[in-house]
């Protein structure tokens, strides 16, 4: 097998007009699939018998809170790709991954705190979890702050990469939390190896917010790079054609 | 101008015109050599060593007056306070460890060696431990006696801020390195550094509110020497590639 595709992944040109072809597909496959996990989770599941209807934010809470930690990894391992073989492109990714997976932090624990106050009765508590969650928020925005500090943005990429890269040392420690402080929050209920304690009919509708929550990620970041790339590329000449202007624009 | 490289086995002096010898660096300093200089710098600097102490003690002294004199209350956030407080000493005099070396040239000097970067960045981070960490942790249960810390706790708190400081050293010095090529990098460094600091944290106040409670500490201990352990192998390393694009910049 050639590596030929790994090459020319690192062309943000080839990356743009690919992505073009994809991102109508994986538009409607992501809304499909999170339009039918909503109106299913949120109007078909059936009621909780202790939460009541409060515990349908997990319909949202879970699949933000799985794609914030997903979210970090694609950042570093990107970071990581750009620093060893120094790929263009690879870079760019980690910069739009960045707020995105800031974003479902934000919304997983936003979420968390909504359903804590009908369920705990108070809308924050130091537990172990919320506490991690919190602390993968503190690192998605260290990693923002520094990208962005830089005046020069190679550097940037590689000091916020690197930055990136030493955060992954917390995520196991984000998992591990639940097992090493356990104190208020309940334990995982999906679980890979071993029968789940959801309900299935609850089940369903989940893992379809899930792969919806995936897809809609992939066609976000993919929106986002490609509104990067054009940033970053504004002199080149493809760029140049693709906005429909020949001559260089106005010197400011 | 080339300059011939030395060759151990076979020295032969005669090659080396002194002309050469002038415009060759001197000797690569080796660990040891490099320990010595950086310690006797920090002691030169009194105000290097004597400032995070003066800020540990002042805003420590601030926390009563704040927080209420009832000793009961102090005595539980004790421990926690002073935790806290020798992290942000660590993570404010952190900003210099290379600050002076990258703005005088010699941090590009010592990039350019033949030998990694692991070992001088080790030894600036050692000298940071014994300047700041050290003295905190030795400061520490008088601080303790003074927020009416239970007797248990004492050696716990010492014992645990000497390890966790070392290991918040070493992990500072990353982001030191990373933000040495900004012009201000006070609040940055402290929101790149502080979500690292947290297992730190969590054990070292872990260690002694278990002695507190009467229980064994050893296990928190451990853990907070396994910390320092992973970090002594893995901070200077991502420290030095830190340095070296921070230099590209």
């Amino acid at each position: 097998m050639s590596w030929q595709w790994f090459h020319r992944l690192g062309s943000p040109r080839w990356f743009y007009q690919k992505t073009s072809v994809w991102l109508p597909w994986l538009g409607t496959a992501s809304l499909l699939l999170l339009a039918v996990g909503i109106a299913w989770g949120l109007g078909f599941a059936p009621e909780d018998f202790k939460q009541g209807n409060s515990y349908r934010i997990i319909y949202i809470h879970v699949p933000a809170a799985f794609l914030a930690l997903a979210g970090y990894y694609i950042m570093a391992i990107c970071g990581a790709i750009g620093l060893i073989w120094k790929m263009k492109l690879s870079f760019v990714v980690m910069r739009a991954a960045a707020p995105i997976g800031a974003a479902l932090t934000f919304i997983a624990l936003f979420t968390g705190a909504v359903w804590g106050k009908p369920t705990w009765g108070t809308y924050w508590v130091w537990d172990a979890r919320i506490t991690s969650m919190l602390i993968l928020f503190f690192l998605y925005l260290g990693v923002m702050a520094l990208s962005g500090a830089f005046a020069r943005e190679q550097s940037g990429d590689k000091a916020s990469a690197l930055l990136a890269l030493v955060g992954t040392v917390n995520i196991p420690i984000i998992y591990k939390s639940v097992d090493w402080w356990f104190t208020l929050h309940q334990p995982a209920t999906l679980k890979l190896t071993e029968a789940s304690t959801i309900d299935p009919s609850m089940f369903y509708p989940l893992i379809t917010m899930i792969a919806g929550f995936y897809l809609f990620y992939a066609w976000v970041l993919t929106l986002h790079t490609r509104s990067l790339i054009l940033q970053r590329e504004w002199r080149t000449q493809w760029v140049r054609e693709l906005l429909g202007q020949s001559a260089p624009a106005a010197k400011v | 101008m080339r300059v011939e490289p030395f060759d151990r086995a076979n020295p032969d002096l005669s090659k080396r015109d002194s002309g050469s010898v002038k415009s060759v660096p001197p000797r690569v300093p080796g660990f040891y050599t490099l320990l010595r200089t950086e310690f006797t710098l920090a002691v030169r600097r009194r105000s290097d060593i004597v400032n995070p102490l003066l800020f540990f003690v002042t805003v420590l002294a601030m926390m009563p007056l704040g927080i209420g004199p009832e000793p009961e209350m102090l005595a539980r956030m004790a421990a926690g306070l002073i935790w806290v407080m020798a992290l942000l000493a660590t993570l404010l005099s952190q900003e210099s460890l290379f600050r002076g070396d990258y703005e005088d040239g010699s941090l590009e000097q010592l990039a350019l060696q033949p030998q990694p970067l692991y070992f001088p960045v080790l030894a600036k981070v050692v000298v940071h431990w014994l300047v700041t960490g050290m003295p905190l942790a030795l400061l520490s249960p008088l601080l303790g006696m003074m927020l009416n810390l239970g007797e248990a706790g004492y050696w716990p708190l010492f014992v645990s801020l000497a390890l966790g400081t070392a290991s918040l050293s070493l992990i500072g010095a990353v982001g030191a390195a990373l933000t040495v090529a900004l012009r201000r990098p006070g609040l940055l460094l402290a929101l790149i550094i502080m979500p690292l600091y947290v297992p730190v944290l969590i054990f070292g106040t872990g260690a002694v509110q278990a002695a507190l409670d009467g229980y064994g500490y050893g296990p928190q201990m451990a853990i907070l020497g396994a910390i320092l352990a992973a970090a002594a192998a893995l901070a200077p390393l991502a420290a030095a590639g830190a340095i070296r694009i921070s230099l590209e910049n």
